[in-house]
């Protein structure tokens, strides 16, 4: 029997393993099922110009980026210095989503903190967001030419995000 | 007399139309709980089952979450649109994953999550099994060991008798 000792310190050490592995895992960042698939229908008022839609067929043919945003989102100003640096690049089309959010205090945002943004859409309820799966303001999604979603961002976009992940995947969407 | 008489009648007037409105007024507020049970009753069972992703151990029936207010408002639209349970779920899936539903489908992926308590349950009875033969096995040879060294020792006892 006591040759046997180590079982019971192996299925210890395969333990702690897994629950390693759990802690370094974040609860957080659901696998989108949308990855791979054509991202959701959507028509919707500009943010700006209430009175001009923005639909997700004007963006085919284009490979670009979704941000949403709202004003009431504590996390978007953390994240809102490294998309206005980012904007600058212009390495693609940066389509923001007003996630349940009144025009008024959306456009006094952007007018505060600068606007990284081709153009907003509104989403008042929150549908948009809903269709696409958002259940936490920001997130990010890159949309390749055909439309499909190709990467989805959960939380504050972070520079060393854009540099290791986001743009090299945009540059090889664009070739 | 007269004047009397139009004073009264105009506070009963008003004693009315008071009452009215505060019938009418707890009428409109208590309107959205009466809002069709049956679609309710519905939504809370089909929404017992689905995970709110705000606050991930609440169920999207219990949550008061912005997103799950959303969401119940959604499902409801779907029922009354006279979806089947299948098809709402599909309408999370679709969107959220699997991880919305608090009860995972069998598939490859899972089969680790559906299996693995009764892999560990047949561990478990094996290694019991094992220890209670190994144990009776150990006790029987006990006993003969026991019978064995009574001898020498009887036979020393008879020495110095």
């Amino acid at each position: 029997m006591k040759n046997k000792a180590w079982i019971p310190f192996a299925i210890f050490v395969v333990l702690v393993a897994f629950l390693a592995i759990g802690l370094k895992l974040n609860p957080r960042e659901v696998p989108s099922p949308l990855f791979g698939k054509p991202a959701p229908a959507f028509s919707a008022p500009r943010l700006h110009a209430p009175e001009k839609t923005l639909s997700n067929v004007d963006m085919l043919g284009k490979v670009w980026m979704l941000n949403v945003w709202a004003s009431w989102c504590v996390a978007c100003r953390v994240e809102h210095p490294v998309l206005m640096n980012f904007a600058k690049t212009n390495t693609l089309p940066i389509i923001g989503l007003d996630y349940k959010d009144t025009a008024v205090d959306g456009t006094k945002w952007l007018a505060q903190h600068g606007d990284p943004y081709e153009t907003s859409v509104t989403d008042p309820d929150g549908r948009i967001g809903i269709n696409f799966g958002v259940y936490g303001v920001p997130e990010t999604f890159i949309i390749d030419k055909a439309g499909v979603i190709r990467h989805k961002h959960i939380g504050p976009v972070t520079d060393a995000a854009l540099k290791d992940i986001i743009v090299p995947m945009v540059r090889e969407l664009q070739k | 007399m007269k004047l009397h008489h139009v004073l009264l009648k105009t506070l009963k007037a008003i004693g009315i139309a008071v009452i009215v409105n505060v019938s009418v007024s707890y009428a409109s507020e208590a309107l959205p709980l009466a809002d069709d049970p049956v679609v309710e009753q519905r939504l809370n069972t089909i929404a017992e089952e689905l995970r709110c992703l705000v606050c991930q151990n609440e169920s999207l029936a219990g949550s008061r979450a912005d997103l799950a207010l959303d969401l119940r408002r959604e499902l409801r639209g779907l029922i009354k649109a006279g979806k089947s349970d299948a098809e709402i779920k599909d309408f999370m899936v679709s969107r959220y994953g699997d991880f919305v539903l608090y009860r995972p489908p069998v598939k490859p992926q899972t089969w680790l999550l559906w299996f693995a308590p009764l892999i560990l349950l047949c561990i478990g009875l094996l290694v019991l099994v094992r220890t209670v033969k190994h144990s009776q096995s150990k006790h029987s040879r006990a006993g003969e060991d026991d019978w064995e060294l009574e001898t020498p020792v009887s036979a020393s006892e008879k020495k110095k008798d």
